[in-house]
């Protein structure tokens, strides 16, 4: 159900993936491992790459990276410039001021922002990650009549648009007084979503059955071989979830616009709007100050990407998506 | 396929909530028992342990929202007083609402412009990436960067670096000698921009293709290349269509997300106190539907909206769907 607007995951192909784990190691991850470790895989079947060919690519990757970082560099390099500067192109700043920042903190409670929306994201991801987990297991190793079709159930409700719940949702976290506080945030996590449903079963299913019914045969209990076997090997997959549920949650716009009210339970999205709605569309025009908050708030996601990256793409390559 | 969901969910889910305490009964014997009748609780017992937290979502968040906001679509609510039953009136309401109209065509033109482009750009990226070598990882980083940018955050670069008279977009098009448009304000060029800025997103559609890219078979390039293809036909005949799942699946959900675009165009174009930027020509869908339902209090009209927009994305996927059927790959004999 938290696929909804604010999500746009990148998903995975309807095919596959069940035949998983003894084939992927092969031409596809040579290059995951070579990336890795350098020196360590550098067989004779190696991909069809002249070196002119490797050129070329690099020059091409490097015009579309710099037109991709650009506006990064823009954003913070504005940032630094005092308003009347704001709009020029330079990206080194004429005049070099840290005064916006000092604004934006007495402007805005942005450290309360982003505490609030740290609480929102730590509690949603890891919620969603643990009870999509579960679900994806009940799928992927239980035999019941009906399977199926219920599986087939959860990916229906991957299409249903967000809009359409919206409402009623709204209805029931009103009812529960909910509305106003953080919780409709991320508590709607707590019972899984269809799309990582979907991609940690496909994971589940590629490891092999043997290793369970041992540890059934040596004595775990229904939950031991889930908790202490299945989760551990399902880290990389996990890790993916994790992080696509943290980028989601932390940019969601329409959920913070819809369930917070008052400002000092606003997450970063949602003070960044009324930033924009009061400095920007306001009459004042001090987008100083929204190019400065922007940064702050960008930042954060920017360093919890660079550590996980590797993590990130490595379990997507490996989860769910040979095709 | 969904109007079958809630009573399959519902047989599914009561025995869930019979289940007594722990269910962690013992049931060594599970793989040698025959099938009797009245077996069915025995055998998904322990599954049930492990689906309840879908089952009571599925049923509270999904299936039930889903009926009440069937319901709501025929009423007149506006949170303070009791729902009203009106009957069809809001159905009947939408075919004569002009804004309703605009915004639906807003959506579809947008996401008729973004899909392709996307997907073109998006493979692009990921076909120089997979000739990288070891320089790929460090560019998919950099492609991948803007996604975790919060939309607030794209929205307002639109709005500074699209900027008609001083934004880089059209400073870099003058040196070209083009006089590029006004893009935040004129209502022709509005959708293009947005759709531009869009594209800075790609990243995790590149990282799919890019990880399809590399498990397509060595062997299959091998065998091309014996027998003579060339780069262009070698893309084209093995390339293409070994990824065409990749390709197809990123096609559906960037147009069900094209059709849900909410987040850059109310930023950049709605809201309070803004009445200059205020644009017909950004009026996408979903950004009507929220003004109804928390703007204006029409919750039984903006449910109605709601389903129309669900019944829209169905018949566009479907059609997708169809469509693929000859034109997707699916490597050996799968389910």
């Amino acid at each position: 159900m938290s696929a909804g607007v604010g999500v746009t995951p990148p998903l995975v192909p309807p095919a596959g993936a069940a035949d998983a784990k003894g084939r992927v190691r092969t031409a596809g991850s040579a290059d995951a491992i070579a990336e890795a470790e350098p020196r360590l895989v550098r067989g004779p079947s190696r991909r069809r790459r002249s070196r002119v060919g490797q050129v070329l690519a690099w020059i091409a990757l490097t015009v579309l990276g710099i037109v991709f970082v650009y506006p990064f560099v823009w954003l913070v390099s504005a940032s630094f410039k005092p308003r009347g500067e704001v709009f020029d192109n330079r990206l080194i700043p004429e005049t070099f001021t840290f005064d916006n920042y000092v604004q934006v903190w007495q402007e805005a409670p942005l450290a309360l922002w982003l505490l609030n929306t740290v609480i929102v994201t730590v509690l949603a991801a890891t919620t969603v990650t643990i009870s999509s987990a579960m679900v994806a297991w009940g799928f992927a190793y239980f035999r019941f009549r009906g399977r199926g079709a219920l599986f087939g159930l959860v990916l229906a409700t991957m299409m249903l648009p967000g809009a359409v719940t919206m409402i009623p949702t709204f209805l029931i976290w009103n009812a529960l007084g909910q509305v106003g506080t953080l919780t409709p945030l991320w508590a709607g996590n707590l019972f899984g979503s269809a799309f990582y449903i979907f991609l940690i079963r496909q994971f589940f299913l590629g490891l092999p059955r043997d290793l369970f019914d041992a540890a059934r045969v040596d004595g775990a209990n229904q939950w031991g071989v889930f908790w202490h076997i299945a989760v551990p090997l399902a880290k990389p997959v996990l890790a993916v979830t994790l992080i696509f549920e943290v980028q989601a949650v932390w940019t969601d716009l329409m959920r913070a616009l819809i369930y917070l009210r008052d400002s000092d339970t606003f997450t970063v999205p949602r003070g960044l709007k009324a930033l924009v709605d009061a400095y920007g569309f306001g009459g004042e025009w001090h987008w100083e100050i929204i190019v400065t908050a922007s940064v702050i708030t960008t930042v954060p996601m920017i360093i919890v990407f660079f550590l996980a990256q590797r993590k990130i793409i490595d379990g997507v390559a490996s989860s769910g998506l040979k095709g | 396929m969904t109007a079958a969901a809630p009573s399959a969910a519902a047989g599914a889910a009561t025995p869930a909530a019979r289940r007594p305490g722990g269910a962690e009964g013992p049931d060594a014997s599970r793989p040698v028992r025959s099938r009797r009748p009245g077996s069915w609780w025995r055998e998904a017992r322990p599954a049930l342990l492990f689906l309840s937290p879908w089952i009571i979502g599925f049923l509270v968040f999904t299936a039930w929202p889903m009926i009440y906001s069937a319901y709501l679509s025929l009423t007149d609510y506006d949170v303070i007083n009791s729902p009203e039953f009106i009957g069809v009136e809001n159905y009947v309401a939408m075919a004569s609402d002009d804004k309703l109209l605009l915004a639906l065509g807003n959506t579809a033109l947008f996401t008729l412009m973004q899909v392709p482009l996307y997907v073109v750009v998006s493979l692009i990226l990921a076909l120089l990436l997979d000739r990288a070598g070891r320089a790929s990882g460090f560019f998919r980083t950099v492609f991948f960067l803007p996604k975790m940018t919060p939309p607030v955050a794209v929205g307002v670069l639109f709005l500074l670096l699209f900027n008609g008279q001083n934004g880089i977009v059209n400073t870099v098009l003058g040196w070209f000698g083009i006089d590029g448009p006004a893009w935040t304000t004129d209502p022709a060029w509005v959708k293009p921009g947005l759709v531009f800025m869009s594209l800075w997103t790609v990243g995790a559609s590149v990282i799919i293709l890019l990880a399809a890219l590399r498990n397509v078979p060595e062997m299959l390039y091998e065998s091309a290349r014996l027998d003579g293809a060339g780069f262009w036909r070698t893309a084209w005949n093995v390339t293409v269509p070994m990824i065409s799942p990749a390709l197809f699946f990123i096609i559906v959900v960037n147009t069900i997300a094209g059709f849900q675009t909410f987040d850059e165009a109310y930023t950049a174009f709605f809201g309070s106190g803004n009445t200059t930027y205020s644009n017909d020509a950004a009026l996408f869908y979903v950004i009507y539907l929220f003004q109804q339902a928390f703007g204006f209090l029409n919750m039984g009209y903006a449910s109605a909206l709601a389903w129309l927009l669900f019944v829209v994305i169905m018949i566009v996927t479907a059609i997708q769907l169809v469509v693929s059927r000859r034109l997707v790959y699916y490597e050996g004999d799968r389910k």
